[in-house]
């Protein structure tokens, strides 16, 4: 059983009448690498400036390790941040900037430059200890700017979209890179990012937000095929997403259909929400498959084609390693175990946020 | 941006503006400053500032710009942080606010001091009507650095204002983050940074400090020469250009010597040396 390091206890938070966060109830565990995602303005920047001690929640408490540090000023907590921006000391070079943390803490020189060392190894930029941090290029910033944070050897490390200035080679290197200093330190990362792939790709736990409210926690294969609603099941990598009604257990219409499905424990005739990946569809001839339609519009990005294929009114995405032609008759096919069931939104913030 | 030739016909006329007005007469005063009346080269009216009353003058004036200078330092720096973090969104009222007494006539504002510290002045009035003691104010040291002060307190504070704004504010967060508290994000960082604003400030502050004759005349009623008084009067009641110029000359040294202190040590190099 892993350890819970940071506990959210029911946090809310305004600024003026915007509500930004709210009902935030989240376990964060020791050593694991745990993503918030959602989109632009969701709340995940003051989420993670309220764990760091930047922003005061209005109601709840910030457990670590079972302390209440709610009121803990930021110098004071056992945390350290990784700025979007970098916000590097100017005036300093590479070993000064690094070593800002551990001479505040009053360590010996001895073991300063030891560890600067090893934070600079850590990065990969071994020897830079003289260089002027205004002349390093963008990756080269970001590489001090989180040796500079883990040579103060914290419990977590905060990162809020560290990777957004990088180009995209650089970006793919860097998040191998996070994840390797995450396994071989064993701090707890807490890793904000809007990049559903980052999110994915990176992460032991990812958070989806949505609006100021957590949408689901869970692995990424977990949100990725199990998503609870419409919003996940949207956000996180493309979806059709169709009205539909359970009619009862394992059994679904849509499109006034009656479907087989995997999914039970609603109760009958409960209206839900189904997801269906593009990817889990197949073409086939027409009066094959499940449903007919026509194919409307075809665009090819390199390994897939997305095609879009109108059938009872709904436009279907659908993904194929094998083009079509537009105007072509064809009929679309789904494994059960192939659609997602899921309840439909409660509040009227989460249908705010399925039409988005 | 221009080529050579543009960018020298566009110079041409601040070129002549500064031969005319600044350098030509910086010629004149140094002239005059080294020759003797029949127009002979001759050290003795610079030799002039060892004897007692001009000495004194010089020193005194240095002493009270120096005072003032720290004197708007040490209140420029908390107002110009408080400023920045109050009202990040609301910067042109505030400094609004500091450039408007710019806009008053300083010889008002310094005769209005004279009303208010004066023997029968508001303050002496007020303590009158309580029954309290009286102060003797105006005439004073203390009298002539007020005066200073709120006279060139906006020109520290303007240059400060800018350098301390211009930091993110996210990099003071990242000093409290790495364990920083407030003075030691003071002092390892915002000093620093705002080193150059500072200097700047200093400048700005210390030379009208140390040449002004205004504040003194009115605020130490003659009886507390500054070095701008003597040089005032060599001009207009005793009309010795020598002297005068003589004088000048020396405290155009001083002005020198200030800029070159300030200017030497790179603030950038100063900060990163802290051990
Ligand atoms: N200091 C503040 N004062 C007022 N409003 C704020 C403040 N900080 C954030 N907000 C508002 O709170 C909301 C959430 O902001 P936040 O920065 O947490 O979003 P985010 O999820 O990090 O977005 P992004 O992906 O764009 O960085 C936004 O609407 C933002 O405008
Ligand atoms: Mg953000």
């Amino acid at each position: 059983m892993k350890r819970e390091l940071i506990h959210l206890e029911n946090i809310a938070k305004s600024f003026g009448n915007l509500l930004v966060l709210d009902e935030i109830d989240l376990s964060i565990y020791e050593s694991e690498f745990i993503t918030l995602l959602g989109p632009s303005g969701c709340g995940k920047t003051t989420m993670l400036r309220i764990i760091g001690g930047f922003e005061m929640p209005d109601t709840g408490r910030v457990i670590f390790d079972g302390k209440d540090i709610t009121n803990l000023p930021p110098n004071r907590r056992p945390i350290n941040t990784v700025f979007q921006k970098y916000s590097l000391f100017s005036h300093m070079n590479v070993e000064e900037n690094i070593s800002f943390g551990p001479k505040i803490a009053g360590k010996s020189a001895d073991y300063i430059r030891d560890k600067v060392k090893y934070a600079l190894k850590l990065v990969n930029l071994e020897g830079y200890e003289k260089h002027d941090v205004t002349r390093l290029s963008g990756g080269q910033q970001q590489r001090i700017a989180i040796a500079r944070a883990v040579v103060n050897e914290p419990k977590v490390l905060l990162l809020d979209e560290p990777l957004s200035a990088l180009d995209l080679k650089l970006r793919r290197n860097m998040r191998r890179e996070l994840v390797r200093i995450n396994k071989e330190t064993g701090i707890t990362f807490i890793f904000v990012t809007h990049d559903q792939e980052e999110a994915l790709s990176m992460s032991d736990r990812v958070v989806v937000m949505n609006q100021g409210y957590i949408q689901q926690v869970g692995t990424p294969e977990n949100v990725y095929n199990e998503p609870e609603n419409a919003f996940v099941a949207d956000f996180i990598g493309d979806s059709n997403i169709i009205d539909g009604v359970m009619v009862r257990d394992k059994v679904v219409r849509i499109f006034g259909r009656e479907y087989p499905c995997v999914d039970s424990g609603f109760p009958e005739e409960c209206p839900v929400d189904v997801q269906i990946r593009p990817e889990d569809i197949k073409l086939a001839a027409p009066l094959e498959g499940a449903f007919n339609g026509v194919v409307t519009r075809v665009v090819f990005w390199g390994m897939s084609y997305d095609i879009n294929v109108e059938a009872d009114g709904f436009e279907w995405l659908v993904q194929s390693t094998t083009g079509r032609t537009v105007g072509e008759k064809v009929s679309l096919h789904v494994a059960p175990e192939n659609i997602q069931i899921m309840s439909k939104p409660q509040s009227e913030d989460e249908e705010v946020a399925k039409d988005n | 941006m221009f080529n050579k030739f543009t960018r020298n016909i566009l110079l041409t006329p601040f070129l002549i503006w500064a031969g005319l007005f600044i350098f030509v007469p910086l010629i004149f005063i140094v002239w005059y400053g080294v020759t003797d009346y029949d127009g002979n080269f001759s050290l003795g009216n610079i030799g002039l500032i060892f004897e007692r009353g001009y000495l004194d003058a010089l020193k005194l004036s240095v002493e009270l710009a120096l005072i003032s200078t720290v004197a708007c330092l040490l209140l420029a720096y908390p107002l110009c942080l408080i400023l920045t973090e109050r009202q990040r969104d609301n910067t042109t009222i505030i400094s609004l606010l500091f450039i408007l007494p710019l806009w008053m006539n300083s010889l008002l504002s310094t005769m209005a001091w004279q009303t208010i510290l004066e023997h029968n002045g508001i303050i002496n009035q007020f303590m009158k009507l309580l029954d309290l003691p009286t102060f003797h104010m105006i005439n004073t040291e203390g009298a002539i650095v007020l005066g200073m002060v709120y006279n060139f307190l906006p020109y520290m504070v303007l240059p400060l204002f800018i350098s301390l704004s211009k930091i993110d504010r996210s990099i003071l967060e990242a000093a409290q983050d790495l364990g920083a508290n407030s003075w030691q994000k003071f002092f390892r960082v915002i000093l620093p940074l705002t080193l150059p604003g500072a200097i700047s400030g200093i400048t700005m502050v210390f030379i009208p400090a140390l040449t002004t004759f205004v504040i003194s005349a009115l605020l130490g009623g003659g009886k507390l020469l500054l070095i701008g008084n003597i040089i005032e009067q060599e001009f207009t009641f005793q009309y010795d250009w020598h002297v005068g110029c003589a004088l000048s000359v020396i405290l155009m040294i001083f002005i020198i010597l200030n800029m070159l202190l300030t200017t030497a040590f790179d603030p950038m190099k100063e900060a990163g040396d802290e051990h």
